[in-house]
């Protein structure tokens, strides 16, 4: 417990300490905010359902960028070897790599609660499906990290891990908007597969235990493939 | 304190490493010698628990590696080859992460930071970012790292790799200290640094042990010849043919330089014998005045050769 929180820390701090983290951070912001607020007023709502049902699509390459590097860098630089040799387990360096991104992803959001700020100010706004997209925001980032994590774990390239986690995120997001290419028969569980329906589900407010349990897994799902991928490796 | 049994590794169809057995007691200083791919660093790996043996066993202590891989990590240091670091980091942070990872209690991780800076020369770059360093000051912040927890076994893959003289002598010294009280495994390929460091001496080729033991006893194990060099004056080639040729012992004697008068000859011995009392005996009867004479003791460089030739 006390390794995985020494390299939680150690890998969020260090992701300030390069320019990438500032970047990304900016190209998130700048992006959501330009999409929210270019249509906001044509609808003339107070509410934040246009922000919340861009973010899956802008999480999907964003996530990746961030999580890259977590394995991909040690590999490359062979410090990989340095942090196996040291008293940690692979979980302690998978959880605590995850944490880290999770971390990240809502540092990246802290910055975004000035949109509910500012539309409360315009109209009334409705607290309830606010709470719930952040809370939905963060348990996608968190699956969305997992897959990142899993990809990074790959590959010495941080670019073939962030196309890789993208693919795989993006998928995940459009699936349910494919599906009348689909035979009738799988619509059911590729709907389910898909994260955008269960993310819009939470962020209109409604916080059921099935689509928490839809992220949890895939979060499960990610990091046990992340542990075997480094497992396999020696 | 440390024992293998038939440790292999398989890289796909390469054996890296071939059943090899080895038993390492606390307090020695192990040198592994080899030429480029003998398996050093996989053995050195496979140590450390970072690679998985293919087959065979590894015991530090009680522990064995398959079930207690974390116990054994903790009894060691270990500085990877070319000590990859995080390169973000500044040389502080880096050795306090360690210090926290090593789970040392807060209160001395100062002092113990401190310490170590003196004695790896750390001072000066305390507070740069680890990229930026030169290589030798790299190499010196993995010493730092790997003597973090005061560990009991330390391994070292080419620790002197990268340094310079200065360093290399430093850092020398500071292996044989450490060596008086704890396990020193260290891989080179530099002869002379196995022989000024070491108390035993593994020389590994194709993954295989080839010679086990103290220099001395590898030394002896050579059918090594011992060479002379004698430089003198007022001789002729022919007379020191003649009389030096004469000594039981003496295998053949070579001119290597003519200088005005002065004769430069190499005499190539057997090394079971101490031959340089016998030479000055006969040097003494003559009129030659003697400049020089000294036997090489490259034998462990030959034998090296010898043992690690391709065939």
């Amino acid at each position: 417990m006390r390794q995985i929180k020494r390299i939680f820390i150690k890998e969020f701090t260090s992701y300030f300490l390069s320019p990438i983290a500032y970047i990304v951070i900016s190209i998130f912001l700048l992006v959501t905010g330009w999409f929210f607020f270019t249509t906001f007023f044509l609808y003339n709502q107070a509410n934040l359902r246009n922000f919340f049902a861009l973010l899956p699509l802008v999480f999907s390459f964003v996530i990746p960028a961030i999580t890259m590097r977590l394995f991909s860098e040690e590999i490359s630089t062979g410090s990989y070897e340095v942090l196996l040799t040291m008293p940690v387990t692979f979980l302690d360096a998978v959880l605590g790599k995850f944490l880290a991104g999770v971390a990240f992803v809502a540092a990246a959001l802290i910055p975004t609660l000035a949109y509910p700020i500012t539309v409360s100010f315009l109209g009334r706004l409705d607290w309830g499906p606010v709470v719930g997209g952040y809370i939905g925001a963060i348990l996608l980032g968190g699956a969305f990290s997992a897959i990142g994590l899993f990809a990074s774990s790959l590959t010495r390239n941080q670019i073939t891990a962030f196309i890789i986690g993208m693919a795989i995120c993006f998928t995940l997001t459009l699936i349910d908007k494919m599906l009348f290419f689909l035979p009738r028969s799988m619509l059911g569980v590729l709907e389910y597969i898909g994260s955008d329906f269960h993310f819009q589900n939470i962020s209109k407010g409604i916080i059921d235990s099935r689509d928490i349990l839809y992220f949890l897994s895939v979060i499960f799902v990610g990091l046990y493939a992340a542990h075997m991928a480094i497992q396999q490796k020696n | 304190m440390i024992h293998t049994e038939n440790l292999t590794k398989y890289y796909n169809d390469l054996c890296a490493v071939d059943q090899i057995n080895f038993d390492i007691s606390r307090g020695e200083i192990v040198g592994l010698l080899g030429p480029n791919g003998a398996g050093k660093t996989t053995i050195l790996r496979m140590l450390t628990g970072f690679l998985r043996p293919s087959s065979g066993s590894i015991r530090v202590k009680d522990y064995t590696i398959e079930e207690h891989t974390l116990e054994i990590k903790r009894l060691q240091g270990y500085l990877p080859e070319a000590a990859p670091l995080y390169h973000d980091m500044l040389v502080y942070d880096y050795l306090n992460y360690v210090a926290g990872i090593r789970d040392l209690d807060r209160e001395k991780r100062l002092p113990r930071i401190r310490h170590l800076s003196g004695l790896c020369g750390l001072n000066d770059v305390m507070h740069k970012p680890i990229g930026e360093l030169s290589k030798g000051y790299k190499q010196r912040v993995g010493l730092a790292h790997a003597m973090m927890n005061d560990p009991e076994i330390l391994i070292l893959d080419e620790p002197t790799s990268g340094l310079d003289p200065n360093q290399i002598v430093e850092i020398r010294k500071i292996i044989k200290q450490i060596g008086k009280e704890k396990t020193v495994i260290l891989s080179t390929h530099i002869l002379n640094e196995a022989e000024a460091t070491c108390d035993r001496i593994v020389i590994i080729n194709r993954g295989k042990i080839v010679a086990d033991g103290s220099t001395k006893a590898i030394k002896q194990s050579g059918r090594g010849e011992s060479i002379i060099n004698i430089s003198l004056q007022n001789a002729v080639l022919q007379s020191v043919e003649d009389q030096l040729g004469a000594i039981d012992g003496v295998v053949s004697i070579m001119q290597v330089d003519k200088d005005d008068d002065i004769l430069k000859v190499k005499l190539t011995c057997r090394s079971s014998v101490d031959l340089r009392g016998e030479i000055y005996g006969k040097i003494k009867e003559t009129e030659w005045i003697l400049l020089e004479l000294n036997q090489e003791t490259q034998t462990l460089e030959r034998i090296f050769r010898e043992l690690t030739r391709e065939n």
